[in-house]
């Protein structure tokens, strides 16, 4: 009897720790950011999910600060925590730098709702007020079942309160970042290509040098998450610039070649951060578990 | 062209041993310290304010908020510079002292739940909601330390920085222990408060 009765012990831990290991392996996925509002549930009506995404969009334009809000069933096995940040990490909310971003999660079934605020944010958004935007306005409504109402009262809040800090004015769209960095990195390239051009020609050829110096440089830019338009730019730019460059001296430039090689590195990471815009994207903001949850 | 190849290897050997990637690291990982360490501050800082508003409702608990207030104090007491991370024992002392607040901290949240009053003041609600939101940004404060270190320690022992390790002395970095592991992957408490 006792035996039995341990062995049974042993079967129920063995289970226990089975579906630990089991659920700590399988964490909810974070969903793709197609828009301001992401419902994976459907709960929000068609209208309410259009004027909130219309509302997100012009404060981002007037003020430069994303919102947005994941509508999930559950976050399982993980708390609310630890997933809204993931989800913040992974979409990016808020500017980079600026690091503006709110993301609001909200578990239906679990009827946990958390802001997860950006760090540029803590100062207009406390943890206190968070939290009195959740109990008071959001989940009252929620408790009712008007999810359209809880959360259309909620961002108006959350709005009327980043309102009332100076961020930097926002930049439209057409002319983000990419431009600003462009005029930097192109001569940047061109110049190493002047350098590194006759040590290529001496290597590989006075043709085929050039062609694999326009190759790996745009196949760099390419990669550092450029448009290939761009990629390829780059790599006909270099081309020239290094069938230009004097072959004559490549003595005395090759000794130096490989201290140029740290270089790409370097303007493949300013690129980088020129992608063209076009829907609704993460600006790079980051976070570091601000914010505040309820329940409903 | 001898030479330019005897270029390209001593480059190719001086970053691949590694000792950059170790400067990045190392700096990756004292910027981790000092955000753990500020959200630690920002929870020391805290609690003055938050055993001052339980006191006004629950001045019978003396035990548990003199509990609170000591734990603080020994916490205020222990080094927290970078100089810690060379130093495990020291680690370690840091480690216990935070550790000892928060289990301070949690029986006094323990407590407050016997006093609905208190827990429906405003004042103490937005604390509460404070304290939580230090806990959680310790929370992620200390994961971000633990990948870096991890990051850090794996380019210490590996082959072949772990030869450049050995010439310029650097030693492997304390991480927070499976002990604190297990509170972090805690769930969050039951509340049924609206």
């Amino acid at each position: 009897m006792i035996f039995r009765a341990f062995q049974w012990r042993a079967l129920l831990l063995v289970a226990v720790l089975g579906a630990a290991a089991w659920h700590a392996a399988a964490q909810q996925p974070v969903p793709p950011l197609t828009g301001h509002v992401v419902d994976t549930t459907g709960t929000l009506s068609a209208d309410a999910a259009a004027a909130i995404e219309q509302k997100l969009t012009a404060f981002e334009e007037r003020k430069g600060s994303q919102i947005a809000v994941l509508l999930v069933r559950t976050t399982e096995p993980e708390a609310i925590e630890p997933y809204s940040l993931r989800v913040a990490e992974q979409w990016q909310i808020g500017r980079g730098r600026v690091d503006d971003g709110v993301v609001l999660v909200v578990a239906l079934d679990d009827r946990r709702m958390r802001f997860e605020v950006g760090y540029g944010l803590e100062g207009a958004v406390p943890d206190a007020l968070a939290r009195r935007i959740i109990a008071e306005t959001i989940a009252p409504r929620f408790y009712e079942g008007d999810y359209d109402g809880g959360l259309n009262a909620g961002l108006d809040a959350l709005i009327g309160l980043i309102d009332g800090e100076p961020l930097p004015v926002p930049v439209s769209r057409e002319q983000e970042p990419a431009p600003l960095e462009w005029p930097l990195a192109l001569p940047m390239a061109i110049m190493f290509a002047l350098f590194l051009g006759p040590v290529f020609r001496r290597l590989f050829g006075a043709l085929f040098g050039p062609a694999v110096l326009g190759a790996g440089g745009g196949l760099l830019v390419w990669l550092s998450g450029s448009v290939i338009l761009t990629a390829a730019f780059f790599g006909v730019a270099l081309f020239a610039a290094a069938l230009m460059a004097g072959g004559g001296r490549s003595g005395r430039w090759a000794s130096r070649g490989g201290r140029w090689g740290g270089m790409p590195g370097g303007f493949g990471g300013g690129i980088g951060g020129g992608r063209a815009g076009g829907g609704f994207r993460g600006g790079g903001g980051r976070f570091g578990g601000g914010g505040a949850s309820g329940g409903w | 062209m001898w030479r330019l190849m005897m270029a390209i290897v001593l480059v190719t050997t001086v970053s691949g041993c590694g000792y950059n990637t170790f400067q990045a690291q190392d700096e990756q990982v004292k910027g981790s310290w000092a955000e753990v360490v500020n959200q630690y501050q920002r929870r020391a800082d805290l609690i003055p304010n938050l055993v001052e508003t339980v006191r006004g409702f629950a001045r019978q608990e003396q035990e548990v908020l003199i509990g609170v207030t000591e734990a603080r104090s020994k916490v205020g007491s222990v080094q927290a510079t970078p100089e810690v991370l060379e130093d495990p024992q020291a680690f370690a002392q840091f480690q216990n002292a935070q550790g000892e607040l928060t289990s301070a901290l949690s029986r006094l949240m323990v407590v407050v739940e016997r006093y609905p009053e208190l827990k429906s003041d405003a004042n103490f609600r937005d604390l509460q909601a404070q304290l939580e939101g230090t806990e959680n940004r310790i929370t992620v404060a200390r994961n971000r330390y633990i990948e870096a270190v991890q990051t850090y320690n794996v380019t210490v022992r590996r082959f072949p920085s772990n030869l450049t390790a050995m010439v310029f002395g650097y030693d492997t970095k304390p991480t927070f222990t499976v002990e604190n592991e297990a509170e972090i992957a805690r769930p969050p408490q039951v509340s049924f408060e609206r």
